[in-house]
């Protein structure tokens, strides 16, 4: 009898004790914090170097540099965290939360702001960044041009400097 | 002399939903010879090594196998590792056996699970696989994958493991190993689950060395093998013994295999124990010129790792040898002889992984 017994225990244990398995769609899981479920980009750090894109090993990243796009397949994405570890700026994280189902395929894109440095336009950066704020608030940059014309012709090309720099940066 | 035939089994999932075919030569229900063949989910992992740089093949290499997806990847990192002269900090060695070890525990009871199926024991089959639940649990509360881990890298582990949650893993273990006690004793001891194992499919030692069998199979039939003892990883601080059985039988190989899950716990304990505070990986530059072999044990035997570098970015060669490709023609051997109604448990005590043979 004592053969048969093991599996005996077993089973009255089972009759008394709680399930095994979590009523799921009432009760939903908890991930742990390291889960990895999909990648997150952080776009004010985003500097579109593209290293995430080159390191992906399923190519499922796209990142536009003229387009200031970071564009993200979650379908092919394989979680694997190789591109949060190459980012030089650490704006990508791998977060707990999978990627739901979808009947197709389809691409996330993220625009970012990043704007790359100007290397003629630096040193100036300082006076450009103070005469833009309200050129950009009034939307005044024509009108100041135009007047600075009617002034005379040694101001006006400052001036005109001034507006064309207003203009550059007022597409942030 | 009785009607001869020839039965097809396989490759529609046979008795694992995975794909192999067996042409087994009958003889009435007696089987006279089994020829396999494999091939059908080739996937070509190897090649891509000329697609992708060495960097990013520790993310293919670990999706060789769903199961010992851990020591795939470590097999590949280490055969880098020994290319490059990188030396490995001592904590992302120590982490990477617990990892290892842990993926025998849930390899082990993966499989009693599924033998449990195999001879139709339902209730038990769940009872494994409630208890390989946990250990999945702990896989994602560490590194944050249940299957596939991503946290080997060239030169150490991406993730560390605080000192709380290795107590707390041992904590448990140590939980569990009463349970998986009473669960595996019903395998060891159970009328039923015996007259299905005792003296069904004799390997004899000889026949396991001259097959080349590995891992569980060769202990099973007295061999003392495992790669572990060449001391790679932490294991040559470890004290452990290698578990054999001289049966030789199905049951012999269950015994082998429950021996291993609570030689496990022991190691997990042993290194948590020991784990030393330092680095967990070391920064590797350069490319890698040269060529390197490394063996690990997987749960299911010996792996073979053979990388061959040539100073760019890609690899010339990457070759694995998966134990169940050389399981194989240990279980041609077993089955001869055996019972048709054997045949799928007798397929099952290799504990065959057959995408990690195809590759």
């Amino acid at each position: 009898m004592g053969q048969f017994l093991p599996f005996y225990k077993q089973v009255f244990k089972n009759l008394f004790s709680k399930p095994a398995t979590t009523q799921y769609p009432f009760k939903p899981k908890e991930y742990p914090e390291r889960t990895r479920g999909h990648i997150e980009i952080n776009k004010d750090q985003c500097i579109l170097c593209g290293m995430c894109m080159r390191s992906c090993p399923p190519g499922a990243i796209n990142v536009d540099r003229a387009g200031k796009t970071w564009t993200i397949n979650r379908f092919d994405c394989i979680q694997c965290g190789y591109c949060a570890e190459k980012c030089p700026k650490k704006c990508l994280s791998i977060i707990p939360g999978y990627q739901e189902p979808g009947a197709e395929k389809f691409a996330e894109t993220v625009e970012v702001p990043y704007e790359p440095p100007k290397p003629a336009a630096k040193p100036a950066a300082p006076a450009a960044q103070g005469n833009a704020a309200p050129a950009a608030q009034g939307n005044s940059a024509a009108p100041a041009a135009a007047t600075a014309q009617g002034n005379g012709t040694a101001p006006a090309a400052a001036q005109a400097n001034a507006a064309e720099k207003a203009d550059s940066t007022s597409g942030d | 002399m009785g009607n001869r035939s020839i039965v097809p089994y396989g490759p529609q999932h046979p008795v694992l939903p995975e794909p192999i075919h067996l042409d087994l030569v009958l003889e009435d229900e007696k089987v006279l010879a089994a020829i396999p063949s494999i091939g059908f989910i080739h996937r070509g992992l190897e090649s891509l090594t000329s697609k992708k740089d060495f960097n990013e093949m520790a993310y293919v290499a670990e999706r060789i196998c769903g199961i010992c997806s851990f020591m795939h990847g470590m097999g590949y990192c280490m055969a880098l590792e020994d290319i490059m002269n990188v030396e490995v900090p001592r904590r992302a060695e120590y982490l990477r056996t617990i990892w290892c070890e842990m993926s025998r525990l849930h390899s082990h009871l993966l499989w009693l699970g599924l033998l449990a199926d195999g001879f139709g024991f339902e209730s038990l089959f769940m009872h494994s696989w409630r208890l390989r639940e946990k250990i999945l649990d702990m896989f994602e509360a560490s590194t944050g994958g249940r299957v596939i881990f991503s946290v080997n890298t060239i030169g150490g582990v991406l993730k560390d493991m605080p000192k709380d949650m290795l107590e707390d893993f041992v904590r448990q273990l140590n939980d569990m190993e009463k349970e998986i006690r009473q669960t595996t004793e019903i395998f060891l001891s159970d009328y039923t689950v015996k007259s299905r194992l005792v003296d069904v499919g004799i390997l004899s030692g000889e026949d396991a060395i001259r097959r080349g069998a590995v891992g569980p199979m060769m202990r099973a039939s007295g061999i003392n093998v495992d790669m572990r003892k060449n001391g790679y990883a932490a294991y040559n601080d470890l004290d452990f013994e290698v578990i054999t059985s001289n049966k030789c039988d199905s049951y012999a190989r269950c015994e082998v295999r429950i021996g291993e899950i609570f030689q496990s716990i022991e190691l997990i304990r042993q290194c948590v124990a020991k784990i030393p505070d330092t680095e967990i990986n070391t920064k590797v530059t350069g490319m890698p010129n040269g060529e390197s072999i490394i063996r690990v044990e997987q749960p299911r035997g010996e792996a073979f790792y053979h990388v061959r570098a040539n100073g760019t970015k890609f690899l010339d060669r990457f070759r694995v040898r998966t134990p169940t490709f050389a399981n194989i023609p240990a279980l041609t051997q077993t089955l001869q002889g055996c019972q048709y109604g054997d045949v799928p448990l007798l397929v099952l005590t290799i504990d065959p992984c057959i995408s990690c043979t195809e590759r």
